[in-house]
This record gives structure tokens, sequence and C-alpha cells, in this order.
């Protein structure tokens, strides 16, 4: 007797989805509605999709969803949830919206403890305006505006956006995370799930960073691309638990 | 009987080949020779019998193509 | 409740809460202040919601979510502070999404002054925002006007699904009136927000999506054409306007607000020098009462133009007037508010003043 063991989430929509061939946001994306499923939230979620490759992510999340200006996701949310505290609400942003842009409208989510869920994808670089550095881009990493690779005394360095926000008091989960295998995969939903858990309960701002991919703009094969998710994106932007309000 | 058995929604996959890369038993293969509508080369099973319903290519495939059933 | 005596944008918060307000999100900017600190206690107290945001960007885009969700949502700011909105008031419109927001205008460009101004007339009719997008605005000229169209503001805007403006100027939002919150608004059949982003358990088997985002060209086209449709519809139905002793009027002074205000004693004053001095009063700057313009007499020597700005105001003025007239201007700004003989005077020399 054969069961069904895994199949498309029921809280994605029909959409074909928009990404490149590879590209992380679309397990991500899946991560996202099968935790809407399964804690049973999907018909009160609205999702935020943010300005980036994940802009169309309105169309494919199966729920209500706005379409937030660049950087502004967590300002909707905002908006949204305090005047309907019942509905479950998260934004879907990259890194360019949510670390460039959006980085004030982000910390000041967080500082509320706003009871929202931020979904952050990281992927060093920006994606839909094709191939320029990001706040995220890795030291030494070429990009469309950074032909010789970044460098510290004219860009900065990364930046770190769990650890700088794992120092507000507002945030009740804080978790990075990882897709490049199987394993990781299945930890980070662990941790989606975990943070939709917490809004459920009222508990506070939650946010997971996935360090993610982008096959096209980095130049590689989406299999290359998981590799080096894990041998240079990792060592910069370290996987963990950042804060857990539930276990202290 | 296999333990497993996966099936493909060809119309969508985008031939990114990450459930070819993390099959554990490696009976995944992208047939070069068959295009879907969008002109992506689609993944087919070489070993059917092999497929231990892991479901780690279904899990990393970022377009939902696969569905995995398993023999209870 | 009986004639209160209030200062302007205390007056304007009390009735925004009279027209039912569910949320405030906005950031402090002299001088609209009273504003949200009124709002911030009131609203609260009557379980409602009061954000003081990090940012006008911030506290727009808040605005845009809430709004989204189907509240009747506010902000205010003044006018470096709504530039900085405007971004988001353009998605907002774009989204086709019901809001009310109010612009206490000062004087500028730039960090500008906090005295009174009507430099914003720009920023309220054609908007910093992109794209092809109006605002429903209106302009009162006294405290108790201003409380009546805040009153009536958020049925406008959840009629026509179209965010509107409230404009006036540091001088109304400062100054005090006696005024009275009990006149009725007019009664209009609403739309069900059957489009609002609550969740789907509040519409089962649809999911709604606020959106602006069309990159298909033809789609976009499509949508301009149904918003211009609205706007179409608004210049119909919402144009307002007042004529002031118009019966047999030598020149016509247009004014709007505080200077409205100011030009209604230099008519009278002009009475008493024997030169009869009619005015047209814009109460809606977008949609602009252009009709209006139809009955001035054709013997009219002019028209003559009074803003507290370099001239703004004046475009829809010649548009209006088409070249029927001659049209002049006056104008102070910076904050600098005229006395009524400078009116008298500016209509007394109206030649000196022709600009076309």
């Amino acid at each position: 007797m054969l069961e069904v063991k895994y199949e498309k989430s029921k809280g994605l929509t029909d959409t074909k989805l928009s990404y490149c061939p590879g590209c992380a946001h679309g397990i991500v994306h899946k991560l996202v509605a099968e935790a809407l499923v399964e804690l049973d939230i999907l018909d009160r979620a609205i999702a935020i999709a943010s300005v980036g490759c994940s802009v169309f992510s309105y169309q494919f999340f199966n729920c209500d969803a706005q379409q937030a200006p660049h950087g502004r996701a967590c300002a909707l949310a905002t908006g949204a949830k305090r005047v309907l505290p019942d509905n479950i609400i998260f934004t879907y942003q990259g890194d360019g919206d949510l670390a460039s842009i959006g980085i004030a409208e982000t910390i000041h989510a967080a500082n509320r403890g706003e009871n929202i869920t931020v979904i952050f994808i990281n992927n060093a670089i920006y994606g839909m305006t094709g191939g320029q550095m990001a706040p995220t881009s890795l030291i030494g990493q070429k990009t469309t505006t950074s032909q010789d690779g970044r460098n510290q005394p004219n860009h900065g360095n990364p930046i770190k956006i769990s650890e700088m926000f794992a120092t507000i008091e507002g945030v009740a989960y804080l978790e990075r995370v990882s897709v490049y295998d199987p394993k990781h995969v299945l930890n980070a939903k662990k941790a989606i799930k975990k943070a939709f858990q917490y809004q459920k309960e009222n508990r506070g701002f939650t946010m997971i960073e996935v360090v993610s991919t982008c096959p096209v703009n980095w130049g590689m094969t989406p299999v290359d691309a998981m590799k080096w998710a894990k041998s240079d994106m990792e060592p910069v932007f370290p996987l963990g638990i950042f804060k857990d309000k539930g276990a202290e | 009987m296999p333990k497993g058995k996966v099936t493909f929604n060809e119309e969508l996959c985008k031939g990114c080949g990450l459930c070819v890369e993390y099959c554990p038993t490696h009976i995944l293969y992208q047939d070069i020779k068959t295009l879907n509508k969008a002109g992506y080369n689609i993944i087919k099973v070489s070993e059917p019998d092999k497929c231990i319903g892991c479901a780690f290519c279904a899990i990393m495939c970022p377009d939902s193509v696969i569905k995995v059933e398993v023999n209870k | 409740m009986a004639r209160v005596l209030m200062k302007g944008n205390e007056a304007i918060a009390l009735a925004a809460i009279k027209g039912g307000v569910d949320a405030f999100y906005g950031y402090p900017i002299t001088p609209q202040n009273e504003i949200p600190e009124y709002l911030s206690k009131h609203l609260l107290a009557n379980g409602k919601v009061f954000l003081q945001s990090e940012s006008e960007v911030s506290a727009i885009n808040m605005v845009y979510g809430a709004a989204g969700a189907g509240k009747r949502v506010m902000t205010s700011s003044s006018s470096p502070g709504i530039a900085l909105k405007q971004e988001g008031i353009s998605y907002i419109a774009a989204a086709e999404l019901p809001c009310v927001i109010v612009s206490v205008m000062r004087g500028g460009p730039g960090l500008g002054g906090i005295q009174p101004s009507q430099a914003d007339y720009y920023q309220a009719t054609r908007g910093g925002g992109n794209g092809d997008y109006q605002l429903i605005v209106y302009a009162p000229e006294s405290i108790q006007e201003a409380v009546d169209v805040m009153k009536d503001s958020f049925n406008i805007a959840d009629y026509y699904r179209n965010p509107v403006m409230v404009l006036v100027d540091g001088l109304i939002g400062q100054m005090m009136e006696s005024v009275d919150f009990d006149y009725p608004v007019k009664e209009r059949k609403l739309p069900e927000k059957d489009w609002a982003t609550n969740g789907i358990i509040n519409h089962p088997g649809r999911r709604n999506v606020a959106n602006s985002l069309y990159l298909d060209p033809a789609l976009l086209e499509q949508h301009n054409f149904k918003l211009q449709a609205k706007y179409n519809q608004i210049k119909k139905n919402e144009t307002r306007f007042e004529l002031v002793n118009f019966d047999n009027p030598e020149y016509v002074i247009v004014a709007y607000g505080t200077m409205a205000r100011i030009c209604r004693s230099a008519i009278e004053m002009l009475k008493k020098d024997g030169i009869e001095v009619g005015m047209i009063r814009p109460i809606t700057l977008f949609p602009y009462p252009e009709k209006a313009f139809d009955q001035i007499p054709k013997k009219a020597k002019g028209i003559l133009t009074c803003e507290l700005s370099m001239g703004q105001m004046l475009d829809d003025v010649l548009i209006a007037n088409n070249g029927r007239h001659k049209v002049g201007f006056f104008g102070r700004t910076g904050g600098m508010v005229p006395d009524p003989e400078e009116i008298v005077d500016a209509i007394k020399s109206f030649n000196e003043r022709v600009v076309k």
C-alpha cells in the first residue's frame, strides 16, 4: 500500500515559481508553506512580499498577501499586525531588501517586539537586478558592482544580521539556517515552524535568516552553488540559534 | 517491491539537477534528450527498484516537482 | 456636544476619531505634533491603534499594511515628512487602498521653516510619488471645515478606495477656534471591503492581494485606465468650491485655506473702497473646481491668484481660465503671512501682477 510521503504543499498556489533553475528561494517557499499548513494557520496568514527576486512571492503563497515597496515589508507587517492581531503575518525578504534599504524598518519592528515573522533570504547578492553587490556579499566576492571583488576599505564588511539582531530585546526567536543539503533543509523547516509557533503564541518578533544561493548570478551550477553556500558563506555566516526566549 | 516511488510533475521541472545530486542511491539522471515545454531537460529514474523513499530528491527540489510515495 | 474651543490640530485629531479611525501611524514633525499627541492618548484609551514609527517612510508603509487589512487608517505629517511619504502614497494609490493623510504645510524647500505655508500644493496635487495617480485633496479654510472634511474623509477614501489628503497649513493647525463636531456627514452607501487582505478565513475560496506590480505593460496600462476612470468619477462627483461675493465682481480672487481667510477680509476692505471683488475658494484641490471659472463675468478685469507660495495653484488657475481673463499672482512664502492690506494693494495694482 502506497502512502504519500512528500508532495507539493497546499500552502503554495499552482502558479509556477518565477525563480531561476536551482534557486533556493523555491526550497524556502516550500518550507514556509508547509509550516503554515502544519500549524493550521494558512487561512489567517498574510504574506508580505518584498522587492527583489521574491517580489512575486505574493503569487506563490496560498494565502492573502501584500506587496511592499523596497525595504518596507516590516512596516507593512507592523501596520497590518497591529490592526489584525489574530492573523499570522510574515515578511519574505532578501538581503538587499532587508539588510540594506530596509534595515531601519526591520530593526525597529524587532525592537518593538512586533509579533511578526521575518523570513530573511541571504544569498550575498542582488539577484533580480542582475548580480550587484549586496550588503552581505563576501570579501573578495565578484559582483557586477564589485568587479574586482568586494574589499573592506571600499565597501565595508558583509553585514551580519543575525548577530546584530541577537542584541535586540524584542526578538523572541532568531536562527540562521541553510538549505544546502536535505539535513539542513529539514532543520530550516523546524526553525521556520518554531518561528510561526512563537507568533501564534504572541511571543514577539521572530526571524529566520536562511543562507541561500543564487546560482545564476554567482555563475555556478545549482549544485556548485549549494557547495559554495557551505564552503564560503557558512564560515562568514555561521549557522545556529542566536536567540530563543522560549529556552531562556 | 521497492520501498519508495517517485513521480515527477515534469512541466514544473527546471532541470536544475539538485534531486540528482542529493539522491543517496544515485538512481536519478537528467535525460538530455527530453525537454519539457519550458525547454528544460527533465529528470528520470534509472532504477526505480532501488528507490528507498527517503524523499531527499523532493526535499531539495525548489519547484515542488516530485511526489514521493512509500510502501507501508 | 456643544461648540468647543479647540486648537486646529487637536480638532482634526478628534474629528478623525469621530470619523471612525481605527489606527494612526506617524512620526513627529512641527507644526502637526498635536495630532499624534492627541491621538496617542485617545486612540489607545479606546482600544484603537496608535504607533509612533521610526520614520515617515515607515509610517506611510504601516498605513499601507493596515489599509490593506481593511481598516480605517491615517497618518499626519508636514512638508518634508510628506515628501518622505510620497513613495508609500504612490503604492497605496496604485493598490487602490483607502487611507487619510493630513498634511500641515510649513515653509520650504528643504528643511525650510516651521511657519505656515502653501508651498506644497504641487506635492499634494501632483505628487512626488511616481506614476499617474491622484489623491483626493481637501483644503479647508477653518477649523470647522477641517473637522467636517476630516470626519467625512474616511467615507470618501473607502468609497473610492483611494487615499484622501486633508491639506492645511501651520496656521490652521496651530490656531484655536470654536468648533462643532456634530454636523452630520453625507450618507454614502459604502461598498463592502471584500478586497481586504485579512486572511482567507474571512473570505473563503479567494486569495486577496494588495499589489501595485504589473510587469506586463498591457496590463499596467489597463490598470491605469481603470484608475483614470475612477479619477474621472471623482472629478464628476466630488469637486467642491465656494463662491464669495460673486454678484458682479470687477476682479476675482482665487485662494484656498488660510489665504482665503485673509482674502475674505481684503474683499470687505475693497468693498468699502468701492471695488467689488469676488473669490473662488477651491475646497477640493483635486478635483480642481475648473467649472467655477465659467461663472466669472465676461467683463471682469482679471483674476488674482493668491497663495502662500511662489505660485503653484497658479498653474491650475491658468488651465481653468483657459485664456479668458488676465491672470495675476500675489504670493508670500517661507512662512510669511500677509495682512489683508497687501491683498488690497495687490488688487489695486493688478496690472503690475499679471502673469498671463
